[in-house]
């Protein structure tokens, strides 16, 4: 099959479906390439890459989007793009078929097939093609990168002779891919980070990139299906807008990121929260083309009110259009990598597969969106109740004390004391002064060997081994008799303890001496 | 005699002071040269007062036994240290056997011992000589799997308890017949079915046979004990024979009545014990379960077509694991049985020190049955120079991995498998396991996707923040070192 390359029509829409250090690997599943003239060219990538790469650069978009039996875009297509596509003709791209019904509609009475990247199952087996991961981490990196562009200081502090420099201080509200890339993009330029989620369980995620985990006070779980976040109830709102107050007379930047899928986005910032933000400070909407998660944010533009920044752009990964770009077309690779089993150039829409069924909005015309609930999510696994003993057992405590085992306590107790008063009676007294000894020596032995620190292990059993060479002494008794039989057994067994004495304590030696510091 | 005795008492705090010297690597070494010094007061005194004859029989065996004995611990690798020490464990335990058998042929025996002293002598050298003979058979056995002579899957004999079982009681019976026919005057002690079952032997004191048959009954039980235990079932098999070896010594010491030989014994027959008992607590497995044996696969087997690379893990060269490396602050490398097979330590410790005197935190984190003995890794770790201080047992390390940014698991499976901690019906279940998974990324490295010992699939490969690192562990290794230092 055909896979065809145009030119993205969306204005300003940088990037491009497929980037030259990608060709290859289309070429290794079978497939033959076409690109429009100038469609990388934006994005970094002239002509003259694809023409040395040897893959057809065709000038006119009409003839790319008839011969070709794939499509590959980025942004979902116009009307006019719609009216050139051909029965039975695949297009893969960002569609957005909750907001976007009337695209649907069109595509499906053209009788195509549509593969829509934004509805990548958010599973750990289908991450490789999840391009909402991939953008919004160039988003929230960018993101930081604008925010700095506008922001009147540094972010790192110092203290030089002109005088102190305040750090920055940042809150990255919503802790998804997007909030954690900006995250690390901040840390990295030395602001003080703090971010806020509903969902509780990024809280170790966020600690970890070294920025402060703030929560409201309400114990509500924020987490729903799929990993995202749901819809909070009011309390949870107030609770969260009378923290946003409280930061907003602290930070410099907010980073917002909050989105709930299929919903507009909910807004956290609101007018007068922005009034409190001190001049020159900076928001960034990452959530502005859904509306926005701050009141005044206008989609598309910046804008200042009451003396802060207000960041709205809407095409953050096309800011960064070479590095987007790239990471789309990886996406995309992956994608028809689990599309195309025998590598031969022929695709095979396989629906009892949970990512293909998942990716497919449109099947030769019929609409498969939305696909059944996943079964898979990343939220954690529920952990298992583990039940005292299990622990016990575990940790190698004694066992706890109900009555079962205060029963075999006794039992065991009451065989003890028989079997000594036993051997008590019958044993002559020289077998009992040894047992004596033998029972002491065993207690010693378990203090002492509980000592000893589990790196020696392996030195503990070679000197044990050659301490008890000490049966050598058996021996040397024996070998002093006249009867043949019993000094040439004798002999024997001095040799082969002999070996132990010197082997072992020269290969103790040995391995004490390598464990240095 | 009383000096014996002193000398024999002076042995035994000696001895008892070098078990307490492990308790530190720096002062271990001081506690090694107490064992000599107390093996050597002890051996003095009973050659000097015991010994009226035969002086170049024990020169003989001293020169030839002593140099045996500097050649192997000086030529051996520090990765062939689970099959020497298997196959030193033997020696004890033949030992054991054949001062069993020298004691019984000895004629002074029966003139010394009468009626329940010479019965109780009698019960003590079969004990001696039936823990001596498992021991030395299992150990050559346990020395086989070990150093890969014979493979370490288990051996499935079908009604294998069966056997096992019939091959206890047999020697347990012929046991009792030695001991009811060995002395001549306890005929009440006789069972009918046995007296007259087996024949005097000319020239050898009576219960010959049955103390023939003991031997052979113990022999292939030791034998096909350790030949049904899997290969990496073997530390706890090598704790369990460390363990024997002392309990043998133990029993010829009751046998000869030498109280130096019953304390030494017990020291070496606890610490063994003790030892199994981590093991096992290690596996979360039940001590007779191990010995019972059956479980296990062989362990490492050959990749075959069904075990290549899954589309769902994300593989990593060399070049990526380097920049992960570089670009980590705190990272931790697990060491599995796979290093040791590959010889990787010193490659790690040379990565290891790289990293380091880049200013970012290496550590090592040791699961209690990583390899094939306890303190495997700690051996083969130090043997590359790799700094004591910075390896430190799970149990102090396993909460400390969401702050690690990288975590390095080399040829090791079963010891990070989360299915121990989330599965209940898994057949790790309940195993501790270090949770690296906690960390930003782990680095997986194998030669395949093949299994692990325990025959289960690892869920950790197929995680987010997973990267598989296929390959031969040294050469890999040595190629990120290369990387880094470029």
């Amino acid at each position: 099959m055909k896979i065809g390359v145009p030119k993205e029509l969306y204005a300003g829409e940088r990037r491009v479906a497929l980037t030259p250090d990608t060709i290859e690997h289309f070429r290794k599943l079978g497939f033959t390439l076409a690109i429009e003239s100038a469609a990388g060219t934006a994005a970094g990538f002239p002509d003259e890459k694809y023409v040395t790469a040897n893959i057809e650069v065709m000038s006119s978009a009409g003839a790319l989007w008839q011969s070709c039996d794939i499509i590959m875009k980025v942004r979902p297509p116009t009307m006019d793009e719609i009216r050139l596509m051909h029965v039975g003709q695949m297009l893969i791209s960002f569609i957005w078929p909750a907001q976007n019904k009337e695209i649907m509609e069109s595509l499906a009475a053209r009788k195509v097939t549509v593969l829509a990247m934004d509805s990548v199952p958010r599973i750990s087996r289908a991450q490789k093609c999840d391009a909402l991961s991939s953008m919004s981490n160039v988003s929230g990196y960018r993101a930081v990168v604008e925010a700095a562009g506008y922001f009147g200081r540094f972010f790192t502090g110092q203290i030089t002779a002109a005088g102190k420099i305040p750090p920055c201080k940042v809150l990255v509200i919503g802790a998804g891919v997007a909030g954690l890339a900006a995250i690390g993009a901040a840390r990295g330029m030395g602001a003080i980070v703090r971010a806020f989620d509903a969902r509780k369980e990024v809280k170790e995620q966020v600690q970890s990139l070294g920025a402060e985990f703030i929560e409201v006070e309400n114990k509500e779980e924020g987490t729903g299906v799929g990993g995202y976040a749901k819809t909070m109830s009011n309390e949870f709102i107030e609770a969260e807008m009378t923290l946003f107050r409280k930061q907003a007379q602290e930070v410099d930047i907010i980073i917002t990121t909050a989105l709930v899928p299929g919903k507009p986005a909910p807004k956290l910032i609101l007018a007068d929260m922005v009034e409190k933000l001190r001049d020159g400070s900076v928001i960034v909407d990452l959530a502005s083309e859904q509306g926005g998660n701050c009141e005044l944010t206008e989609p598309g533009k910046v804008i200042v009110r009451y003396g802060v920044t207000i960041i709205g752009y809407t095409d953050f990964p096309s800011r960064l259009a070479p590095q987007s770009s790239s990471l789309y077309a990886t996406n995309l690779r992956h994608l028809l990598t689990e599309l195309t089993p025998l590598k031969d150039g022929v695709i095979k829409l396989d629906m009892t597969d949970e990512v293909i069924r998942g990716v497919t909005v449109i099947k030769d015309g019929s609409v498969t969106w939305p696909p059944p609930a996943p079964k898979l999510t990343l939220a954690p696994p529920v952990k298992p109740a583990v039940n005292s003993e299990h622990v016990a057992k575990i940790h190698g405590k004694a066992a706890s004390a109900d009555k079962g085992s205060w029963v075999k306590l006794a039992l065991a107790t009451l065989i003890a004391a028989a079997a000594l008063t036993g051997i008590g009676y019958a044993a002559p007294s020289a077998f009992l002064m040894h047992l004596t000894v033998f029972v002491l020596a065993i207690f010693v032995g378990y203090m002492v060997i509980w000592n000893v620190t589990p790196a020696l292990h392996t030195p503990l059993m070679s000197v044990t081994n050659a301490i008890s060479s000490i049966i050598i002494i058996g021996a040397l008794i024996q070998v002093s008799t006249s009867v043949q039989l019993v000094w040439i057994l004798a002999a024997i067994a001095i040799t082969i303890t002999f070996i132990n004495i010197t082997g072992g304590f020269s290969v103790t030696w040995r391995m004490l001496k390598m464990f240095r510091k | 005699m009383g000096i014996v005795t002193c000398a024999y008492l002076g042995a035994t705090i000696l001895f008892i002071l070098a078990l307490g010297g492990l308790s530190h690597p720096e002062k271990a070494r001081r506690g090694n040269v107490f064992g000599l010094m107390g093996m050597t007061v002890a051996v003095l005194a009973t050659v000097l007062t015991g010994i009226s004859n035969n002086y170049w029989v024990l020169a003989v065996g001293i020169g030839v036994g002593g140099t045996i004995g500097l050649l192997l611990a000086l030529r051996v690798q520090m990765t062939q240290m689970p099959e020497l020490i298997a196959i030193l464990h033997s020696l004890v335990g033949g030992a054991a056997t054949l001062i069993g058998f020298a004691n019984y042929l000895d004629p002074d025996t029966l003139n010394y011992y009468t009626g329940a002293s010479l019965q109780i002598h009698d019960i003590e050298t079969c004990v001696g000589i039936f823990i001596g003979m498992v021991t030395c058979s299992g150990s050559v056995i346990a020395f086989g799997k070990l150093s890969a002579r014979i493979s370490g899957k288990p051996l499935t004999l079908p009604g294998r308890h069966i056997f096992n079982l019939f091959l206890f009681v047999i020697s347990i019976w012929a046991g009792i017949v030695f001991v009811s026919t060995h002395n001549p005057a306890t005929n009440h002690m006789s069972i009918s079915l046995v007296s007259g079952i087996f024949p005097p032997v000319q020239g050898m004191p009576s219960g010959f046979v049955a103390l023939c048959i003991m031997t052979v009954g113990a022999f292939l039980f030791g034998i096909h004990l350790v030949m049904a235990i899997g290969g990496a079932d073997m530390p706890v098999v090598i704790s369990m024979l460390n363990s024997y070896s002392g309990w043998a010594a133990a029993a010829t010491g009751f046998m000869l009545n030498n109280d130096l030989l019953i304390v030494t014994g017990a020291l070496v027959g606890s610490s063994g014990a003790i030892l199994s008992y981590i093991m096992c607590r290690a596996m979360n497995r039940n001590f007779l379960a191990v010995i019972a044996g059956g479980f296990g696969t062989g362990g490492g087997s050959r990749p075959s077509a069904a075990d290549q690379p899954h589309s769902d893990v994300v593989t990593v060269n060399p070049d990526d694991v380097a920049e992960l490396l570089t670009r980590a602050s705190d990272i931790m490398i697990i060491p599995g049985y796979g290093m040791a097979v590959s010889h990787a330590q010193h490659a790690v410790a040379a990565i290891t020190k790289t990293l380091r005197e880049k200013g970012k935190i290496v550590r090592f984190g040791i699961h209690p049955v990583a390899g094939r003995m306890p303190g495997h890794m700690n051996v083969l770790l130090a043997e590359a120079n790799v700094p004591y201080d910075i390896v430190f047992e799970m149990d102090e390390i396993n909460d400390d991995f969401p702050m690690v940014d990288v975590s390095l698991v080399i040829g090791a499976n079963d010891i990070v498998n989360p299915a121990a901690l989330n599965d209940p019906n898994s057949p790790i279940a309940g195993m501790p396991v270090l949770k690296c998974w906690e960390s930003k990324v782990a680095v997986v490295m194998k030669r395949s996707m093949a299994t692990g010992y325990a025959g289960v699939d690892n869920p950790l490969f197929y995680m987010e923040n997973t990267r598989m690192f296929f390959g031969d562990a040294q050469k890999s290794l040595e190629e990120v070192y290369r990387l880094l230092t470029a």
